[in-house]
């Protein structure tokens, strides 16, 4: 039933038979220890190891019998993924046994990989199979990764473009809110002048500034690029200011008996100490940038995955317009975890103090 | 006679009182402290006497409404590495590791380019060699405050101020860390002013003993401790140095009620 040890680990995972291994006293289900400390386990079940390639392989019969009245090339790129899904999930499954690193992936991906699968095969019986959603507004996963592949130079060179928009704006917004941020949270003066503005300009949305930034701006990128910073600008320098007035008065006395000048206090005490604030800032800026990006490209930049939605949607070519939709998913939340990793990097020393 | 290293005369300190009236309330009545280099004096008191308002004050966070402090020849006008500062919480800045923690004195007045030499002599100092890499959250609180002490002495203080450093320690570490705060002294021999409500601590440590009474506070007698160290906790003398102190802190008490 079990699988051979392949690698001896310290935890006594699955032995069944032999005495118990947890509290639970169960020693016939796999993973019992291995659920409760929130481990990788020592070795999966056979079922366990089936879970990913036993639902690709219905997600991909399904496919096959749903789609067998539809001309091949509209579903063959998705068949192929299909297959190349389950040949690699049974791949990775006699590899895991030894390669312990990919077999704790594994381990923590498997329910998410198999509800992904699962989902899939849902969506194509709901529209394909059942023709339960009505067509063109909802087509089958088969249609939408057709345009992905057919389209995908114009989605390519749309993502590329709203990369491109996406980090003017946003590193311009980044650079003006700390600046803004420190000095208001910083100086006095700023403060009495500083505060009232952003009260009262913060909030409008960047979006409802589009009339004005398109009559002021000569291209309507840069004027994108304009509303974007705003839209990050606000909410960064309200948490760099609130993260650097809120510095603990001791640091900055402790700081002060050491001989710290002001450089110091704002760059080494005030900032650092802000640091987890600024961060909140940094991450509600991004989700506003993505917002304004989007608009921006969907009322009059020419390009970017905004404005490829809009435009296949014109065309009532909503394969385009999921793909783009599946496309602006991947790039975002890419771009969000990188936000994440950096802050992992810099906020290290909260480590075990917090929990993320 | 040895040259006072830091001298204050008739210091008086009031606070706007907390109920928002108008009035001032008086902190710090008259304070006339003279500490000789290299001394030890420890600062007793009832909580609120303005212990740590004198410190505050010698240290230049906050300023008297009159009166002159004084270190060397030189009036106290603003903050400066030459008077460290301890709190009861170590105050380590968390985003620094012990090694940056302590070197945080010499980077502070842009000295730090090759002082490593001095940073691993203060680490071995505090007996921290092995944590240097390790973040202030993973210290107790004993290390922590080891930490901060190495922090302030790696600028070489005139003095060294200490605010119950040693107030939020259990009392075995507590132990541990007045040997270890001696130990310290006697190696750089910094003059260092106390402040505790701990009598026995006092005992145990100081050269002398400076007790203060209740708002406003004043210097009402100072008991000179001429016991040799390393001192034992339960002689005659430093029993009875104790009971003299307890009584006299009683009858400050009765005499006021």
């Amino acid at each position: 039933m079990l699988q051979s040890p392949a690698v001896p680990r310290v935890d006594k995972v699955g032995d069944s038979g032999s005495e118990p291994s947890g509290p639970s006293g169960i020693g016939t289900s796999a993973f019992v220890k291995s659920r409760e400390n929130g481990e990788e386990p020592a070795k999966f079940s056979t079922a366990a190891l089936l879970a990913v390639p036993s639902a690709a392989a219905v997600t991909l019969s399904v496919h096959l019998l749903v789609s067998k009245n539809e001309p091949v090339p509209d579903r063959n790129t998705y068949t192929t993924f299909l297959v190349t899904f389950f040949v690699v999930s049974i791949i990775a499954a006699v590899m895991q046994r030894k390669w312990p690193a990919l077999r704790a992936a594994m381990w923590r991906l498997r329910p998410l990989f198999t509800a992904a699968v699962l989902l899939l095969c849902a969506w194509e019986v709901v529209t394909a199979g059942l023709r339960l959603l009505p067509l063109p507004y909802f087509p089958a996963p088969a249609g939408v990764m057709q345009s992905m592949v057919n389209d995908r130079a114009l989605l390519f060179d749309s993502t590329w473009h709203s990369l491109v928009l996406l980090l003017g704006g946003y590193s311009l917004g980044v650079l003006a809110g700390l600046i803004s941020g420190v000095c208001i949270g910083w100086s006095r003066p700023a403060r009495y002048w500083g505060m009232p503005l952003l009260k009262v300009v913060g909030p409008v949305p960047a979006t409802a500034w589009i009339p004005l930034a398109m009559v002021v701006s000569p291209s309507a990128t840069t004027s994108a690029a304009g509303l974007i910073a705003l839209a990050v600008w606000f909410p960064v320098t309200m948490l760099t200011a609130s993260g650097v007035s809120n510095t603990r008065a001791s640091y900055l006395d402790v700081a002060r008996t050491l001989g710290a000048g002001q450089r110091y206090l704002i760059f080494r005490v005030a900032i650092p100490a802000a640091l987890p604030s600024i961060f909140v800032g940094l991450f509600m800026g991004l989700g506003a940038s993505f917002l304004t990006l989007v608009v921006a490209e969907s009322v009059g930049v020419k390009s970017g995955l905004g404005w490829y939605v809009s435009w296949a949607q014109g065309w009532a070519e909503y394969g385009k317009v999921y793909a783009a939709l599946v496309i602006m998913a991947a790039f975002f939340s890419t771009i969000m975890t990188l936000l994440f990793k950096v802050r992992d990097r810099v906020l290290v020393w909260q480590k075990g103090m917090i929990k993320w | 006679m040895v040259a006072a290293s830091l001298r204050l005369r008739e210091v008086r300190k009031s606070f706007p009182a907390p109920d928002n009236s108008l009035e001032q309330r008086l902190v710090l009545d008259g304070i006339s402290v003279s500490l000789s280099d290299g001394e030890l004096v420890s600062l007793i008191g009832p909580s609120g006497c303005g212990k740590s308002t004198l410190l505050r004050l010698i240290a230049g966070l906050d300023f008297p409404d009159s009166g002159e402090l004084l270190v060397g020849a030189l009036p106290i006008t603003a903050p400066s590495a030459e008077r460290g500062l301890v709190f009861q919480d170590p105050n380590l800045f968390p985003w620094l590791t012990v090694r940056r923690n302590i070197e945080a004195g010499l980077a502070a007045r842009g000295l730090l380019q090759g002082k490593q030499g001095e940073v691993d002599e203060f680490m071995r100092l505090v007996r921290l060699e092995a944590f240097g890499n390790a973040y202030p959250h993973h210290l107790s609180g004993g290390m922590s405050q080891r930490v901060a002490l190495a922090r302030a002495l790696i600028n070489h203080p005139k003095v060294l101020l200490l605010d119950e450093p040693l107030g939020a320690l259990d009392a075995f570490t507590r132990m541990q860390m007045q040997d270890e705060v001696l130990r310290l002294w006697e190696a750089r021999r910094t003059t260092m002013l106390l402040v505790t409500h701990d009598i026995d601590e006092a005992i145990y440590m100081s050269d002398r003993i400076m007790m203060m009474t209740q708002r406003p506070g004043r210097i009402e007698q100072t008991i000179p401790i001429h016991l040799d160290r390393p001192r034992d906790r339960s002689s005659q003398e430093f029993l009875q140095l104790r009971t003299q102190i307890l009584e006299h802190l009683h009858f400050a008490g009765a005499a006021k009620a």
